[in-house]
């Protein structure tokens, strides 16, 4: 920092050429297209050499030997493994991910219809998991080994270790199936199908733009269950993280320097504490996020949810590989946006990660 | 003499999973305005005792006292409500180490103007120019800067000297050191020494300089405690530590290095009858 040069010096590296962003977003760049290739050449080599035959579950196993040639011929599978490669690629980048045998369409138009409700599920999932978690196990550290504590750790074991499929069921069963107080699986009443245009494909967002309040708030209430029991799992796995992270802050010095000041409680742990628990919670929210975009399909499958879990699931059963590759892109592409954003927002949290 | 501080049958102890340890044993002193030193090995019970002061005693931890009499209040029989306001406005402390005692992601300018805007109604402003006066005051250079900088971003000498602009920026009537050189390297010692010092006379205070520095609490202050076992053996003025009677002081003494002395240095007897109370010094 400033003090560290004389102030001559420093002048001249705040004016170095090229400034520091070009280099920055020139790793950034490289890191993506790296992780892009590595990510679709895993895939695609899976794809290939895996024992189902991608030509069978097209033409099926009545097919003469001629179609089934033809096609293999059409597919370019009698192409080396590599240049079959380069091909798909070459498509990727043009926005063709090839078709979906299962559903007959471009792969990248099923990803347009199914990713957003992944997306909207895992959101909503991630906020109800931070914030009922964060404070859940920033209070069980304060009161360590009182009532609450207890409560929240046994929380936190219920959340992690009960299975998400016999929870969901379970949900159903009670407020679907004898109260009776919410809807049942899907993402909307039948009803309503097709009367809000999918603009962004998230139902809560086309529908609150084209003021159909109706269609909000069904949707609101077929998200309800689907995305508490999934942030049953994110909140408990917040919890006891964030739990531990506070545990370990207010043993540090700093707490009892706050303390020495006079400064209240709420602000030792708040102003003080959690100001250092929150850098490191950044990443463990930014993983718990990523990984439930992922798409859950127990929870997708229980609640007929059409999100991507779903969907990338059903292709592989289905050798689909187009549609598998397609899907696995996606979920990659996501995983490498969070780590960039929790990367950002580390620095942001964390003068240390800064650097010059 | 008037007395600022005045302590009774002071006990801390903790509660362990191999017992109950008593960190320390009914221990009474006073302080006026004057530099008291306490001295004595690790686990003497020496910090605990300032904690205690403040009332800040770890939470597996009991503090029993007849009375902690500061501006005739109770301390020992306070509200924590109370307490708060007595912390940093009145009592104040500055611990060994800045790396650890100053909190990583705040700037140090807003940590100690923080210290400030607790205790008074001050806006944003009048905090942040009093503590460039204070960074001033400390002798740093560049204070307007420096407001500015990450802990990590100062050394251990500078840090330190934020601790104690910190510590000192509400004006409190009692400043406890904790180790305040330790951590530090030899050479920026004395400086930190001296401002203390300075600021001490300064604001006319009294000082509790915790050490386990012989050397540097008798030529740092006026009186000595001696605290071995969680019990204060020996009370005596800072010029006579040499002419120390106890035999645990004496032994301390012979410990140092010296330039006069030759051949090997002794070892440190302890003689468990010093703690059993009403050891006479000979």
């Amino acid at each position: 920092m400033g003090l560290k040069t004389p102030l001559g010096l420093e002048g001249m590296v705040n004016k170095s050429f090229p400034p520091p962003i070009v280099g920055q977003l020139f790793r950034l760049f490289s890191s993506l297209i790296l992780t892009f290739i590595g990510l679709t050449a895993i895939t695609f080599i899976i794809g290939r050499v895996m024992p189902a035959d991608p030509v069978l579950a097209i033409v099926g196993d009545r097919a003469s030997r001629e179609v089934y040639d033809a096609m293999y011929l059409q597919m370019g599978l009698d192409k080396p493994l590599i240049q079959q490669y380069l091909i798909y690629i070459s498509n990727v980048v043009q926005g063709d991910f090839g078709k979906s045998i299962m559903t007959a369409r471009d792969v990248l138009d099923d990803l347009i219809r199914f990713f957003p409700a992944t997306l909207e599920l895992a959101t909503i999932a991630t906020l109800i998991g931070v914030f009922i978690g964060v404070p859940m196990g920033v209070g069980a550290a304060v009161y360590q080994g009182q009532w609450f504590d207890h409560l929240v750790r046994v929380i936190g074991l219920f959340g992690y270790s009960v299975p998400i499929f016999w929870l969901g069921m379970v949900a159903l069963l009670i407020f679907y199936g004898w109260l009776d107080v919410l809807p049942g699986p899907g993402r909307i009443e039948v009803f309503y199908d097709g009367v809000v245009n999918p603009v962004t494909g998230i139902i809560l967002i086309d529908s609150a733009l084209q003021e159909e309040w109706e269609v909000f708030w069904n949707a609101v209430d077929h998200l309800i269950l689907p995305s508490t029991i999934l942030a049953t799992f994110a909140l408990a796995y917040i919890a006891r993280m964030t739990r531990s992270f506070m545990l370990d802050q207010l043993n540090q010095e700093y707490v009892l320097t706050a303390r020495v000041k006079g400064l209240k409680e709420s602000s030792v742990i708040w102003g003080h504490a959690f100001r250092n628990v929150l850098v490191q919670l950044i990443t463990i929210i930014g993983l718990t996020y990523a990984s439930l975009l992922e798409g859950s399909v127990l929870t997708e499958t229980i609640f007929s949810w059409p999100g991507i879990g779903q969907y990338i699931t059903t292709s592989l059963f289905n050798a689909d590989m187009n549609a598998v590759i397609g899907g696995t892109v996606v979920v990659g592409i996501c995983f490498v946006g969070i780590n960039i954003l929790s990367d950002a927002l580390y620095k942001l949290a964390d003068p240390r990660a800064r650097g010059d | 003499m008037q007395y600022l501080l005045n302590v009774e049958k002071l006990s801390v102890s903790f509660e362990t999973p191999k017992g109950v340890v008593d960190a320390v044993r009914e221990i009474s002193f006073t302080l006026g305005k004057e530099r008291l030193g306490i001295v004595g090995e690790s686990g003497s019970g020496k910090s605990q005792t300032g904690r205690a002061i403040l009332g800040l005693t770890s939470k597996n931890g009991s503090v029993s006292a007849n009375h902690i009499l500061f501006d005739g209040a109770d301390l020992s029989r306070m509200t924590e409500r109370d307490m708060r306001k007595i912390r940093g406005a009145r009592i104040s402390m500055i611990m060994q180490d800045p790396r650890y005692s100053l909190n990583p992601v705040m700037r140090v300018g807003e940590q100690i103007a923080e210290a400030f805007r607790v205790h008074t109604r001050a806006s944003r402003r009048q905090a942040k120019d009093r503590t460039i006066e204070m960074l001033n005051r400390v002798k740093i250079r560049e204070a307007d800067k420096v407001y500015n900088l990450f802990p990590h971003e100062v050394s251990g000498g500078m840090g330190q000297r934020i601790m104690i602009a910190m510590m000192l920026i509400p004006e409190p009537d009692i400043l406890i050191a904790d180790e305040p050189t330790s951590a530090l390297d030899v050479t920026v010692q004395l400086q930190i020494l001296s401002i203390l010092d300075d600021m001490v006379r300064e604001q006319g205070m009294g000082l509790i300089l915790i050490s386990h520095d012989l050397n540097l609490v008798s030529s740092f202050c006026d009186r000595v405690l001696v605290m071995y076992g969680g019990q204060i053996l020996e009370s005596l003025n800072a010029s006579d530590l040499n002419n120390a009677k106890h035999p645990y002081t004496r032994g301390l003494l012979n410990c140092l290095p010296s330039l006069e002395r030759q051949g090997e240095l002794a070892v440190l007897t302890r003689d468990p009858k010093w703690l059993e109370g009403g050891y006479n010094i000979p």
